[in-house]
Order: structure tokens, then sequence, then C-alpha cells
């Protein structure tokens, strides 16, 4: 079997999730597993629907990154952002699948340490779980 | 409005369990006003279903679809054929929609995603509120517009018991006792009086205690002759 | 005379009657019931049989009614209106009265939350003031709530019961002038602890006229520990223990010895107040410190009458 690459999916904010993440980029550190990122206005603006779309769609573990929550560019944002995501957490648990596939993060735009902990935090869920497949193997 | 709230995960899949295409059906009124079944409620039950069955190795197929209101049979039709190309319907609205859809298609097994709950208000974002029972007798007239039957653990008809504490239910501590509000407001409104009148026992069989109701409105109901006309047209 | 029982005697001859509780046992033994009797007897003019209290179930109140009497003690039974709906509540009236119950205290009932089926399905077809209205229509006009006219009514006393202690305060009197025009004959309040509330509410009860038309009986309960009395305060709903009485249990070195001594006390106070026709004493789960209650606070001479 090829060796396969964790697959992340991160929701991140535009203001102070994105600012991190580009501040984190200039180290040019390199990660072992496949981070794909989809901007959002806000993670006010990332819905359950989104979270559980992209874990259907094949990724194994999902983030969402917004601005702290006392200092949100939106005000309340990324709070909103954290309450659907402990309410997918809850329908995760609900079917059997590990919640910890699916966590919330803040930082703020100089934060860049806090994404990479972010990303091989990430990633080591992604290794201990796996893709979501029925337990004993069986194809992706 | 009515009021419901989406069953655990993990009864809906036992009840969908051993059928291979699945109807999810929403629906666009009441219970996707309080966030149970509308179309987002759907997708992410959709999904949430299907990444399970991949979790546990199942094949099945799932489709959501949302109707304007599916307590009445005109929108059922509009998606009769998912309807009947399914092997089970998941009705992901109150249980008057379920039941709507369950009667049009008697040789269809319907079960339902919601547990219906109350009438009820929003009274913030996230948080309804019971405020009628549907007895069939409103009083609400003589308790300052405030309902004892629905707001009072007990259905008290003549002030509160001895457990209001604080102004609060004994029953659950975080609710206001309905009569101490029926007092207040009553009070406000200078009618305490009416606190003072002993009501006698309530006719109930204006309420489910006097069987199922059915609601007849003559002048819009139909005549035989306007039925028959009816059917002809269609 | 309405009912002729010794409690109705004690109370319409203006003398101070004492009442007394006795909690019914979880089980279908008789045994507790008739040992309770024979240790209580003569101590009080009638014995409040509990119905199903804080919704636990328990035998029945009637049943337990009928043990006691063969014991000579007089029964007080006690009809919530939880578990019953008017059909079920008017049958073990006429039921109660057939077989010589004469105390009847009307009660709405704690909700069965607090029990132990908290998945019970409530009834509520009444309250305790429309169940008042309900018997009393019964038992002068033979009268049954759906208009049906019978013959030989039951023969009760009706008493019911108010806690002056619960929220809107001001208006608990009023509450008790409703029970008083929908038949009331008497009436046990809640655990009084806080002397001044109760006064408060018993300047209101006089002004309204009301301790001229319904006999008012004082609850007290005997506590053993400072932990009940916390208890009370904290958990009980519509119940006021002011902190003084908890130091005061805390601070004594025999506990036991300090809740009979203030429970005393309280009836001593009681019994100057005007209005107070009598006392109920709930020993919940320590029925036998009663006679020494009753004794101690000189009310060992029950009148007597043939």
């Amino acid at each position: 079997m090829p060796e396969r690459r964790p697959k992340i999916i991160g929701f991140c904010c535009e203001k102070h999730g994105l600012d991190c993440v580009t501040l984190a980029a200039r180290s040019e550190r390199q990660y072992d597993a496949s981070v794909r990122l989809i901007r959002v206005p806000c993670t006010g603006r990332v819905d359950g629907m989104h979270i559980l779309q992209a874990l259907e769609d094949g990724a194994d573990v999902v983030f969402v990154l917004g601005c702290l929550e006392k200092n949100c560019y939106y005000d309340t944002g990324s709070i909103e952002g954290r309450k659907r995501v402990e309410y997918v957490k809850g329908m995760l648990a609900e079917t059997g699948i590990e919640p910890e596939r699916v966590e919330m993060f803040n930082a703020s735009s100089s934060m860049a340490w806090k994404f990479h902990d972010i990303v091989s935090s990430m990633k080591d869920v992604a290794e201990r779980l796996g893709p979501i497949r029925p337990k004993g193997g069986g194809s992706e | 409005m009515i009021v419901a709230e989406r069953k655990p995960l993990d009864e809906i899949a036992k009840m969908i369990a051993p059928y291979e295409k699945v109807a999810v059906i929403g629906c666009r009124s009441c219970v996707a006003i309080c966030l149970a079944g509308g179309e987002k409620e759907v997708n992410m039950l959709v999904s949430a279903m299907r990444l399970k069955n991949r979790k546990d190795g199942r094949k099945q197929s799932l489709d959501g679809f949302v109707l304007e209101r599916q307590c009445e049979k005109e929108w059922v039709k509009e998606v009769e054929e998912k309807i009947l190309d399914s092997d089970i319907v998941l009705s992901m609205s109150c249980s008057l929609g379920t039941q709507t859809i369950g009667d049009m298609y008697p040789h269809k097994i319907i079960v339902p995603g919601l547990n219906t709950a109350i009438f009820g208000v929003p009274e913030e974002q996230g948080v309804w509120s019971e405020k009628c029972l549907g007895c069939g007798d409103c009083i609400i007239d003589t308790t300052g517009g405030i309902c004892p039957i629905a707001r009072c653990a007990k259905s008290m008809l003549n002030g509160p018991c001895g457990g209001s504490s604080d102004g609060h239910c004994e029953v659950n501590t975080d609710i206001e006792c309905a009569w101490y509000a029926i007092h207040e407001r009553l009070k406000l409104q200078n009618r305490l009086e009416l606190m003072e009148y002993v009501r006698p026992p309530k006719n109930w069989s204006t309420s489910h205690s006097g069987g199922r109701r059915i609601i007849v409105k003559e002048d819009a109901k139909l005549t035989p002759h306007q039925k028959r006309g009816r059917e002809v047209l269609e | 005379m309405k009912a002729g029982s010794n409690l109705e005697k004690v109370l319409e001859d203006g003398k101070f009657a004492v009442t007394a509780e006795i909690g019914p046992p979880q089980s279908a033994n008789p045994e507790p019931l008739i040992h309770h009797a024979k240790m209580l007897k003569g101590y009080a003019e009638a014995f409040n049989l509990t119905d199903n209290q804080t919704a636990v179930v328990r035998l029945s109140s009637i049943a337990a009614a009928a043990i006691v009497m063969k014991e000579g003690i007089e029964p007080v039974i006690q009809m919530t209106c939880r578990d019953r709906n008017r059909i079920a509540l008017q049958s073990d009236l006429l039921g109660a009265s057939a077989i010589g119950v004469r105390n009847v205290l009307c009660l709405t009932g704690d909700h069965q939350t607090f029990g132990n089926e908290k998945s019970a399905k409530s009834v509520f077809d009444f309250d305790s003031i429309s169940e008042l209205y309900t018997f009393d229509k019964l038992r002068t006009e033979g009268l049954q709530s759906g208009g049906d006219k019978i013959e030989d009514p039951p023969k009760v006393y009706l008493g019911c019961a108010e806690n002056p202690f619960a929220t809107p305060y001001e208006f608990r009197g009023m509450r008790l002038a409703k029970k008083v025009n929908a038949g009331a004959d008497f009436v046990q309040t809640q655990a009084i602890f806080d002397m001044d509330m109760f006064e408060t509410w018993m300047d209101d009860v006089r002004s309204r006229g009301l301790d001229k038309k319904i006999h008012i009986l004082a609850g007290v309960i005997p506590m053993k520990t400072a932990g009940a009395a916390r208890y009370m305060k904290n958990k009980v709903p519509g119940m006021i223990v002011p902190n003084s009485i908890i130091d005061r249990m805390k601070n004594a070195s025999d506990p036991k010895e300090e809740g009979i001594k203030l429970c005393v006390e309280q009836i001593e106070t009681l019994k100057n107040i005007k209005g107070v026709h009598g006392v109920h004493i709930m020993a919940v789960m320590w029925e036998e410190i009663v006679p020494r209650i009753v004794e101690t606070a000189g009310l060992i001479q029950r009148p007597a009458y043939k």
C-alpha cells in the first residue's frame, strides 16, 4: 500500500487567522501532511455543514482557525465558530466517529508558532485515527 | 409555532439501518425556524449519516429534500416520486408532517427524525418556551394574558401552589412560577380581584381528554357538489 | 356538625387541637402503621396519613386510615390531585366516607418529578381549590362535579394546607380566603420556623376575618440535626428557615434535644397567637417523638367527647 499523507482541511478566517498563517509560512517549514486551507471571511460563517462536508469528501481531520475570542475582528464571530464546531463534535460522537477529528483554534496575527502547533496536533490525530472507515480495515 | 428537536443520531441510525434507499425530508415551516428540520439540518443529518455508514461499512443511499410545508398534501405531492422511489422516508418535520406523508402513502415506511415537543415561543436566539397546551378553551383573559395550564407544572387554576419560591417554580427553579407572573401582571393592571375568584373545575372535554379533535369551518369546507366539481377539473 | 369527627368536635368547641402525621410505609406491610398507631394513640385528636408524600409510592392513605382506625385512632386522609382525576377523587371520597373516615385534607400534591416515579403522567385535573369546591358541593348538596345528584352524600370535615412562606407572599392570605370560600373547615400550615413572617401572614388572615371562618392549625417540624435544618432551608421549595435556628442546632451539644426544645418553644409561641386554633406536628421519620413533644408542650390533656 503506498504511503498515505494525512488529509487536513482548515477553515481560516481572513483576519487574524490568515495573518497568523502568512507569518507562519515565512518559516518555510514543511509538513508531512496534506494541509488545505479554506479562506472564510469569518469563522462565524463556517457552518456545521461545511465541516461535515469536508469529512465526507475525504478529510481525515478538520480544524477551524479564527481570531482570539476577545479580539475577534467581527467581535463575536469566532465564538459562533466555536459553537458550531462543538455542535458538530457532538454529532460525530453520536454517530460513533471520534469527535477529536474536528477542532477549533484561535490565534492572533503574530502567533505564527500557533499554526505550527495546530498542524502538528491535527496531524497526530489524523495519523492516530486514520481515515474514517470500518474498524479492521476495508477500503477508503 | 411548533417546536421540535432532533432525535439522537444513534436512534435515527437504528430506525433506518435495515433499508438501502433513504429519503430524508425536511420542512421549511416551524421546524426550520426552530432549527430542527430545515434545509441546513437535513443536509447535516444526511452528511453525518453518510459518515456513520462509511465508518460502519454500511451501504446505504441517503438523499435529502426540503418541502415548503410537510403537513399539507399539496406540498408533499411535489416529492411524490422521491418518496415512492425510496425504501424508507425519514421525516425531519414535526409529527404532523410525518403523519401526513404516512397517511398519503400507507404502504411506505415513514419514521420520525424529530421529537415534536411544544407549542412554543422563541424567547431569545436558540431558546423556545412552552406557552400553550391547546386545551381548546382559552382562559387567559382572566389570568393577565398568561396561561397557567401550560406555564404551571401542575396546571393550577387558582393561584400558585406552596412550592413557589422567590417567584420560581419548584419543579425547575430556572423557570418562573406562572402564577407569580400572573399575580405581578394583574397587580400592574390593577386587576388583582381576578386572583380572588374561585375558578371551578375546568371543563377538559374541549382538550384531548374529550377525544381526538377535528375542527371544521363550515363556510370554508367544500360541499359534496363542490368536491365533485373539483374532481372533474383535476 | 358536618362530619362528627373528633377533630371537628375539638375545633368547633373552641379547644386547642393537636394533629400529627403518620407516613405510610413503602411496602404492603401494615405493621409500621399499627406500631405507630399504638404508640401515638391519645396524643392528638387526629393523625394525617400522607398520600404518596413527595410523590414516592407508598401504601395508600385510605387503606392506611382503615388500618389505624382499627387501633382506635382517628385519621385525616390526604387526597392529592396529582394522581387522580375527578372521577377517582370523588369515588375515593365516597369510599373513604363509607368506611368511616371523617377528615379529609385536600392537596394539589408534590409534583412527580420529586418522587420515585419520575416518568409518570401527571393528572392535575383539579387543583386543591377546585377539589375543595367539588367536595364541599358533594357533601352539602350531594352534587357531583358533573351535575348528578347523589343520595347519601359523604360526611367529611374538609381541610386544606397553606404555605405562608411561598411567593407571592402578599397573595397567601387571599389564597386562604379562596380555600375558605371553596369550603375548607380547617387548615394545616407549612412548618413554621420564621415566627415574624408567620405573624405577618396571620395579621393579613385576621384582617380578612378568616380566623373566624376557618380553624388554623400551625405546622411544626421537630428536627434531629443542623443538617436537616439546612436541607429544609436550601432544598425544600417554599420553606423559610432563619439562620438563627440553623446556628442554634449547629451549636447544640445534643442536637436532638435541642430540636425537641425548639419545637416545644415554637408550640408555646404559636399557642399565644390570636387565631391559631391548634398545632400540626410533622415528625417526618421521627413519629416516636410526638408523645414527648405533646407532653412537654403541656398539651397532654386532650379533650374527650362521647
